[in-house]
């Protein structure tokens, strides 16, 4: 074993910071369960059995040892990130995929946890999203929209089987006082604004209903608290939240104030979809971000104006994941081009 | 109390280990007991190795010179023990490798018996190369652990002299007992030092969790001028945060200012002497005192009645552990150095060093066990720490690959290899080794390229020389067959047979000629 200075160290260590991620994600999780039952637990409980088991797997085939390797926490992590983003009862197997391209294609074919070019959990979700727009894209209504209650028995039946136990499907529990399918705030504004109506009109729907939205805005102010959290423990830094939010909300109300019966109002773009998750929890992932600074300062905005310019503008109602992926494709030539002044090279040499 | 100021200025980074000062601060300063034996590196400084005066079997006094200074960059080595001279050959050396320089060892007599330099009562009334040439004979070199002979440093003539007695290594104090124990004399030294520097602007760089030698350095300062107005010297405390006692930071925190990269601190007007240098360049002007002891710090959980000792330069360690350590374990850890920038001996049958400022004996939880380093996540957390402000995560991906020519545009050299950020790092890699590593590599192959370039330089050379003999021998020969054609139609020779065999004699002359001429 080598033995080199320093001989005294006091690092917060890799399980450490990933077991700290982890917890900070329960309030945010326990929220999402509270408006959108059980399917929420069912999807975490399903993505991380498959992370562990596929990690396991796969260490082993690459001749490491996959104890250790279980050790670092960072399959949970990206199971948990997952499962977070992934619509309530959606089938079974929408998570074990979306967990296994995750682990398997995105983290360690690229050579295991430090070496990924792309955030593996958002990399799971965009296959999803692409392979499957439909079960990814039916979410069920917050709990105190629902027109026909759900269960536990048959929430259980439908991740697994896809139909409850009288033999009704997913779209059930989806519809409306008028036999309307409803869906998260995002997907209702695009359907709205794409059908040709103004948005006060649009945001006249029920859940509409509060600050923001129904359901939702708790979730992100869940997720803001746990990312909070992190920030106080010192687990992640500022720059890329900070960035991501207020480049999120500048581009937001430029786009509001230029237009207000197109844009989405800011307010609604941070309380909604995956925003704070995002924020705090998923581009916060320091493997595939920009490690500078400045570089951090960039990475977050660049997120938050692609969210925003998707949302508005774009095919798909929320955008995270494609903002998360494309930056981190930039994150190599953003460290290159921001490199801090090294002691003595500066003003102050 | 008016003599000291808070710094106005901070670093970059910088980390806050625990300090376990308390374990070695509270005795009285004592002399370590006659060594039976030195061994004494004579390439413990910068520079030259130096070269031995004395013969095996030969009899010397505590200070006598035994090996003297070569060339420019060297330092005279002295004996730091009387007795007989039982070796002068290559030995084991206080290193991270257990590499081997040559040594001379000396069997004590335990008689003690000490020769000295004349004392220079009046040393503001010398001229300045003879304050020069003793601080050469006394054999001073940086005692703050780069071993640059002083005298070299004190030559140019600067405008602001910095004594580094931040002190920011753990567990380290030798230091600041000096400071405690010998207030006047450092404050003398330092008027010596503005002398020799010619420097106007003196201050001593000291961090804050020294409040005893700061008080005592104020109430010598107190005594020595009165009032503030009349005192040429200020002490800077500055905040305890790890490095502040690297050069370049201290400048920073005192002045504000960053050395210029791969510059030295003169290129400011600056120069920074350690205190314990300081006293040792003051003591061999004053008292005629060469370098034969230092104040060493032995520490650690296993050391037996941890403080601050005299210790006489080329005490072996193992004697030392023999006497000091708690535990008589053959496993027995030994730092050399502060835990941060220390490094852990492989071989104690080793001998102290002018530079040698403390010896840990740790115990087994005491310090951090090496273990399996995980993957660099690229947290950032090294770049947030590292005071050079560098990307530590940049420079050990690209030294790892042997991306060398990446690894400098980076900055690589301008590391100083403080640990700070191997000391953070989540994924617990040996950061600073591989920096190590990438360093000597680059070293080794400017060197390469430079005996490859020379070679090339010198066929080259040869190739053009060839051409030129070559082309001048066709010149020559051209010329002497025009000289014989006229020659022959001067002669109205026509006949072709002679006119051949006239030509072929007159080749044959010339050959011999050359052959003759050579």
């Amino acid at each position: 074993m080598l033995i080199s200075s320093p001989h005294t160290r006091n690092p917060q260590p890799v399980n450490f910071v990933m077991r700290q991620v982890v917890l900070a994600t329960i309030p945010g999780a326990l929220v999402l369960s509270y408006f959108f039952g059980i399917g929420i637990i069912l999807n975490l409980l399903t993505c991380t059995l498959v992370a562990i088991v596929s990690e396991s797997v796969i260490l082993k085939l690459r001749q490491r040892d996959w104890r250790q390797g279980l050790q670092d926490y960072s399959a949970v992590v990206t199971a948990i990130l997952l499962g977070l983003a992934l619509p309530p009862l959606a089938p079974w197997w929408i998570a074990t995929l979306g967990t296994l391209f995750a682990i398997v294609f995105a983290k360690q074919l690229y050579g295991g946890l430090g070496y990924n070019p792309f955030n593996p959990a958002m990399a799971g979700y965009v296959l999803l999203l692409i392979s499957f727009p439909l079960s990814m894209t039916t979410w069920l209504p917050p709990q105190s929209l629902m027109q026909h209650p759900l269960p536990l028995s048959d929430a259980i039946y439908l991740f697994f089987t896809g139909l409850d136990s009288h033999g009704n499907g997913l779209n059930y529990y989806l519809s409306n006082v008028d036999g309307f399918a409803m869906a998260t705030p995002l997907d209702e504004l695009k359907t709205g604004l794409g059908m040709g109506y103004r948005l006060p009109e649009i945001v006249k729907a029920p859940i509409f209903n509060g600050l923001a939205n129904v359901g939702w805005q708790w979730v992100n102010l869940a997720f803001l608290l746990g990312g909070i959290y992190l920030l106080v423990r010192r687990v992640i830094q500022w720059h890329i939240p900070v960035a991501m939010i207020a480049s999120m909300t500048l581009v937001a109300a430029v786009l509001y104030g230029f237009d207000s019966d197109q844009n989405i109002p800011p307010v609604v773009h941070l309380l909604s979809g995956a925003t704070m998750l995002g924020a705090f929890f998923i581009a916060t992932d320091p493997v595939s971000a920009a490690t500078t600074v400045k570089g951090r300062l960039i990475f977050g905005a660049g997120i938050g104006l692609i969210v925003v310019i998707i949302r508005n503008y774009g095919g798909y109602p929320d955008a995270v994941a494609f903002a998360v992926l494309l930056l981190n494709m930039t994150a190599p030539l953003i460290d290159h081009y921001t490199r801090p002044a090294v002691y003595g090279t500066g003003e102050q040499a | 109390m008016s003599f000291q100021y808070r710094s106005e200025f901070d670093f970059h980074g910088g980390i806050h280990p625990p300090q376990h000062k308390q374990i070695s601060n509270r005795t009285p300063l004592q002399p370590l007991p006659l060594p039976p034996r030195v061994i004494i590196n004579l390439g413990q400084h910068a520079g030259q190795l130096a070269e031995p005066v004395v013969q095996v079997g030969q009899t010397v006094q505590r200070g006598e010179v035994i090996a003297s200074a070569q060339g420019h960059l060297s330092a005279n080595i002295h004996a730091s023990i009387s007795g007989v001279v039982s070796a002068i050959a290559t030995q084991p050396i206080a290193h991270a490798s257990g590499m081997g320089k040559p040594c001379i060892v000396i069997e004590s007599d335990g008689q003690d018996r000490a020769i000295q330099l004349p004392a220079i009562s009046e040393p503001l009334q010398q001229d300045r190369q003879t304050l020069l040439n003793r601080v050469l004979a006394a054999g001073i070199i940086g005692m703050g652990g780069a071993g640059f002979p002083s005298h070299v440093k004190l030559m140019p003539e600067v405008h602001h002299l910095i004594i580094n007695a931040a002190e920011c290594e753990p567990y380290i104090t030798c230091d600041d007992a000096l400071m405690q124990h010998y207030a006047t004399d450092i404050i003398s030294a330092l008027l010596v030092g503005q002398y020799l520097t010619q420097a106007s602007q003196l201050t001593i760089g000291i961090e804050d969790n020294k409040p005893e030698a700061i008080a005592a350095l104020e109430q010598a300062l107190q005594q020595r001028f009165g009032e503030r107005e009349n005192c040429p010297i200020r002490i800077c405390v500055v905040p305890t945060k790890y490095p502040s006692g690297g050069e370049k930071q201290l400048i920073e925190l005192i002045t504000g200012k960053q050395v210029p990269s791969r510059q030295l601190p003169l290129s400011l007007g600056i120069i920074v002497h350690n205190v314990a240098t300081l006293l040792a360049i003051y003591r061999a002007i004053t008292m005629g005192e060469p370098v034969t002891e230092r104040l060493m710090t032995i520490t650690g959980n296993r050391a037996l009645q941890p403080g601050n000792y005299w210790t006489r330069i080329g005490t072996p360690i193992d004697w030392i552990l023999s006497q000091h350590c708690r535990e008589q374990d053959p496993n027995q850890a030994v730092i050399v150095g502060g835990p941060m920038m220390g490094f852990r001996l492989p071989n104690h049958a080793v001998g102290t060093e002018k530079s040698t400022n403390c010896l840990i004996f740790p115990d087994q939880q005491e310090l951090a066990q090496p273990t399996q380093s995980l993957p660099c996540i690229r947290c950032g957390v090294c770049a947030e720490a590292c005071p050079a402000s560098l990307l530590p995560q940049q420079l050990y991906w690209f030294a790892r690959s042997e991306n060398f020519s990446q690894a400098q545009e980076y900055n690589l050299f301008d590391c100083i290899e403080c640990g700070a950020c191997a000391y953070v790092c989540p994924s617990e890699i040996p950061l600073v080794h591989y920096y190590r590593f990438a360093k000597s590599e680059i070293k080794h192959q400017d060197a390469e390229k430079a005996r490859a370039a020379e070679a090339r330089k010198r066929h080259e050379f040869r190739e053009l020389r060839l051409a030129r003999e070559k082309a001048e021998r066709a010149e020559r020969h051209r010329k002497a067959a025009e000289a014989r054609k006229q020659a022959a139609q001067q002669q109205g020779v026509t006949d072709e047979k002679k006119a051949t065999i006239a030509d072929a004699v007159a080749r044959a002359k010339a050959r011999k000629r050359e052959q003759e001429s050579k």
